[in-house]
C-alpha cells in the first residue's frame, strides 16, 4: 500500500495544511518491507491540494500531525486511513505503520530528546 | 495575522520572585490555574512543561511530551513569522502574534500567542514561555460589531470566483491602484470594500464616489473640495471626498463617466498625492488609495479618445474582472439558496425552496442585471409566495418574457476593430460594447462555448480541459454528451 507523510526536515510535519514537503513510500506487509520512498516538494502549502494529490497517487494511508476535520473526513470518505497527531521522525512512523503499531496522537520515541 | 507589538524587557523586570526560587510554589499547580494554554520551552525549543488547559487543547499528555519540540505540540500557524520562538530567544523581547492552531478535535481555532523569554535569577534567558489564548469569541464579536472583515461576503466556488478570491488578499496587501471591471450587478462595490477592509487602511474611511451619478459641474468640487467664495453659493470651505478618504481608500465607481478635464486632475493626484481644491491656491496633500470601477470597456474608451491612456495605465495596476452571473453556473444555486435563506429569515417567512418548474424558469433566464437582479427576483418571490415553496406564478413576469441578449463584457480586446458610429457614453450600460456574440446565449450555450474553448486550448485533451474548467473528468464527459459535442 502507498503511504504519504507530510514532513518537516526528518519529522512528521506538525500541520497537514502547512506542509510543503511530503514523502511517499510503498509498504509491503507481506515481506515486511518499505520500498521506494520518494520525497516531493510541493509548489505551495494547501490542504485541499494535498488531499487531491493523495487521491491521485492512490495513497491508502496518511500519517500526519494536526489536520482539519474537513480534510480528515474527506480522506476517510476516499477510504484513506489517517493517523493524525503523530509526532516523531517519519522513518520511525513508517516502521510503526509496517508493524501495525501506529495510533493517532502517538508521540514516537525518536521525537524527544530527554535530558 | 502577524507581528502585533513587542515589549522591551529589562533584566530587573524578569527577576523571579523569591517564592518561585525558594521552591515554595508548585509551578505546575500555578500554570494549571491559568485559563489559557501555557507552554514552557527550553533554549532548544523543547517542552519543559505545559498546563492542563493545553493538554485538553492538544490532546497530548505533558509527561509524554517532555523533550518534544514545542511546535509539534501546538501545531500553530504564525502567519508570515517563521520561528517566533527563536526570534524571542534572540531578541530577548516578548512577542505577541495572532494565528491559529489545530486542536485535538481537528478544529482550527484562532489563537493569540504571547511568547516571552524565561529567565533565571541572574537574568540569563534559558527558554521561553508561550501563552495561547483562544480568541474565537473575540473574532466572532468583532465580526458582529464591524461586519465581516475578510472576503466572507463574496459567495461562490466557481473557478473564476476562486481566482478572484485568491487575488483579493494580494490586492489588500498592496497600496497600488486597482481597477475593477465587470457588468452591472456583478459585485464591484463589494469587492472594493472587501479589499479595503482586508487592507492596513481598514481602520480609516472607505469613501465611495459614483462619478456617473454626480453632474460634471459638481463632481470636481465633490472630489477635491472647494474654498469659500470659489463659486456662487460656496459660502464655506468644503473638504471634498479625497480629503475625507485620507488614510483610507477612495472608491471611484463608474470611472468611465469621468470627464477628460477631471481625468487630468485625477492623474495629478495619483502621481503627486496632492491637489488644489476648487478656487484654492494652497496644495492639499492626501494619502488615499484609489480603487476604480467601471462596467465600461476602458480599453475601448482609450481607443475612442474618451479616456486618457496615461490614467488608464495608472489605474490599471491591479485588474480584477468580475464574471457575469451567466458565466458562473456553478454558483447559481449557491447564490439562489443564499438569497432565499437571507431574505426569508429577514421577512420571517418559512419558505423551504423552489419548485422544479420555477427553478427551470430561473435557470433559463439570462440575468442582464446579474447578482443584483437575482437577489431582487428572489426578494420579490419571497414576498409574493404565501406557501412554503416558490412556484412560477410567484416569480416576476419579466422572467417569462424572452430577454434581449446583452453583449458580453470583454475587457481590453485589443485586436477588435474600433467601432465607428457608436455612442459609447450612452446611458444603457451595455450599448457601448460591440456585440461579440450573436443570438441568445443562455447558460447552455455559454457552457457549450466554454467547453469548446477549453478543448481547443488544450488541443482536445479532456483531462486538461476539465482541469481548466475546474470540473472533474466525469462532469466534463457528461456535459460533452449533453451538448452533443462527442
Amino acid at each position: 500500500m502507498n503511504i504519504l507523510i507530510p514532513i518537516q526536515r526528518n519529522e512528521v510535519a506538525p500541520r497537514f495544511d502547512l506542509s510543503s514537503e511530503i514523502v511517499i513510500a510503498e509498504i509491503r506487509r507481506g515481506d515486511k518491507s518499505i520500498s521506494d520512498p520518494r520525497i516531493l516538494l510541493l509548489p505551495r502549502t494547501s490542504g485541499d491540494e494535498l488531499c487531491s494529490l493523495i487521491v491521485k497517487e492512490n495513497v491508502s494511508c496518511v500519517v500526519c500531525g494536526g489536520i482539519e476535520e474537513a480534510h480528515f473526513e474527506y480522506l476517510l470518505w476516499k477510504k484513506v486511513t489517517v493517523y493524525d497527531g503523530v509526532i516523531g521522525p517519519y522513518g520511525e512512523a513508517l516502521e510503526w505503520v509496517l508493524d501495525n503499531r501506529l495510533r493517532s496522537g502517538q508521540i514516537l520515541p525518536g521525537a524527544s530528546l530527554r535530558k | 495575522m502577524g507581528r502585533k507589538k513587542t515589549t522591551s524587557s529589562s533584566p530587573e523586570s524578569h527577576r523571579s520572585p523569591d517564592l518561585f526560587l525558594a521552591g515554595k510554589l508548585d509551578l505546575s499547580c500555578f500554570i494549571d490555574s491559568l485559563p489559557h494554554g501555557v507552554l514552557l520551552l527550553d533554549s532548544e525549543h523543547r517542552v519543559l512543561d505545559f498546563n492542563r488547559f493545553l493538554e485538553a487543547m492538544t490532546g497530548y499528555n505533558r509527561q509524554d511530551a517532555k523533550g518534544v519540540r514545542g511546535e509539534y505540540i501546538i501545531r500553530g500557524n504564525f502567519g508570515a513569522i517563521t520561528d517566533p520562538v527563536g526570534r524571542v530567544l534572540e531578541s530577548d523581547e516578548s512577542l505577541v502574534l495572532e494565528g491559529d492552531c489545530i486542536n485535538q478535535n481537528r478544529k482550527k481555532i484562532p489563537i493569540r500567542f504571547v511568547i516571552s523569554p524565561l529567565k533565571d535569577r541572574s537574568a540569563r534567558t534559558f527558554g521561553t514561555v508561550l501563552v495561547l489564548e483562544d480568541i474565537s469569541l473575540l473574532r466572532d464579536l468583532d465580526d458582529k460589531v464591524h461586519g465581516l472583515y475578510r472576503h466572507d461576503k463574496i459567495i461562490g466556488h466557481s473557478p473564476r470566483i476562486k481566482e478572484i478570491l485568491e487575488l483579493l488578499p494580494i490586492a489588500a496587501r498592496t497600496d497600488s491602484s486597482a481597477l475593477i471591471t465587470g457588468e452591472t450587478g456583478t459585485g464591484k462595490d463589494l469587492v472594493a470594500e472587501s479589499i479595503h477592509n482586508a487592507s492596513k487602511r481598514a481602520r480609516h474611511p472607505f469613501i465611495k464616489v459614483n462619478c456617473g451619478a454626480i453632474p460634471e459641474s459638481l463632481l470636481e468640487s465633490e472630489l477635491f473640495g472647494h474654498v469659500r467664495g470659489a463659486f456662487t453659493g460656496a459660502d464655506r470651505d468644503k473638504p471634498g471626498m479625497f480629503r475625507l478618504a485620507h488614510g483610507g481608500t477612495i472608491f471611484l465607481t463608474e470611472i468611465g463617466d469621468l470627464s477628460l478635464p477631471l481625468q487630468v486632475k485625477l492623474l495629478t493626484v495619483l502621481d503627486d498625492k496632492e491637489f488644489f481644491p476648487v478656487g484654492g491656491s494652497k496644495k492639499i496633500k492626501v494619502d488615499a488609495r484609489i480603487i476604480a470601477a467601471t462596467h465600461r470597456d476602458l480599453g475601448e474608451f482609450v481607443r475612442l479618445g474618451k479616456f486618457r491612456e496615461d490614467l488608464y495605465y495608472r489605474l490599471n495596476v491591479l485588474r480584477i474582472h468580475l464574471p457575469a452571473l451567466r458565466e458562473r453556473e456553478d454558483d447559481f444555486r449557491l447564490l439562489l439558496d443564499y438569497f432565499l435563506r437571507e431574505i426569508s429569515t429577514g421577512l420571517n417567512k418559512k419558505i423551504r425552496g423552489f419548485s422544479a418548474a420555477s427553478l427551470e424558469l430561473l435557470s433559463a433566464y439570462r440575468y442582464p442585471g446579474n447578482i443584483r437582479e437575482l437577489r431582487n427576483i428572489v426578494e420579490y418571490a419571497v414576498n409574493v409566495c404565501p406557501d412554503e415553496t416558490i412556484q412560477p406564478e410567484h416569480l416576476p413576469k419579466s422572467l417569462l418574457a424572452v430577454p434581449e441578449t446583452p453583449p458580453p463584457f470583454i475587457p481590453d480586446s485589443g485586436d477588435r476593430p474600433t467601432p465607428t458610429e457608436r455612442d459609447a457614453a450612452g446611458d444603457r450600460p451595455q450599448e457601448s460594447h460591440p456585440p461579440l456574440m450573436t443570438g441568445p446565449a443562455g447558460w447552455g450555450e455559454v457552457e457549450r462555448a466554454m467547453i469548446l474553448e477549453a478543448l481547443t486550448k488544450t488541443g482536445g485533451s479532456r483531462t486538461r480541459a476539465a482541469e481548466l474548467l475546474g470540473w472533474s473528468r466525469s462532469k466534463l464527459w457528461r456535459k460533452i454528451k449533453n451538448h452533443g459535442l462527442e
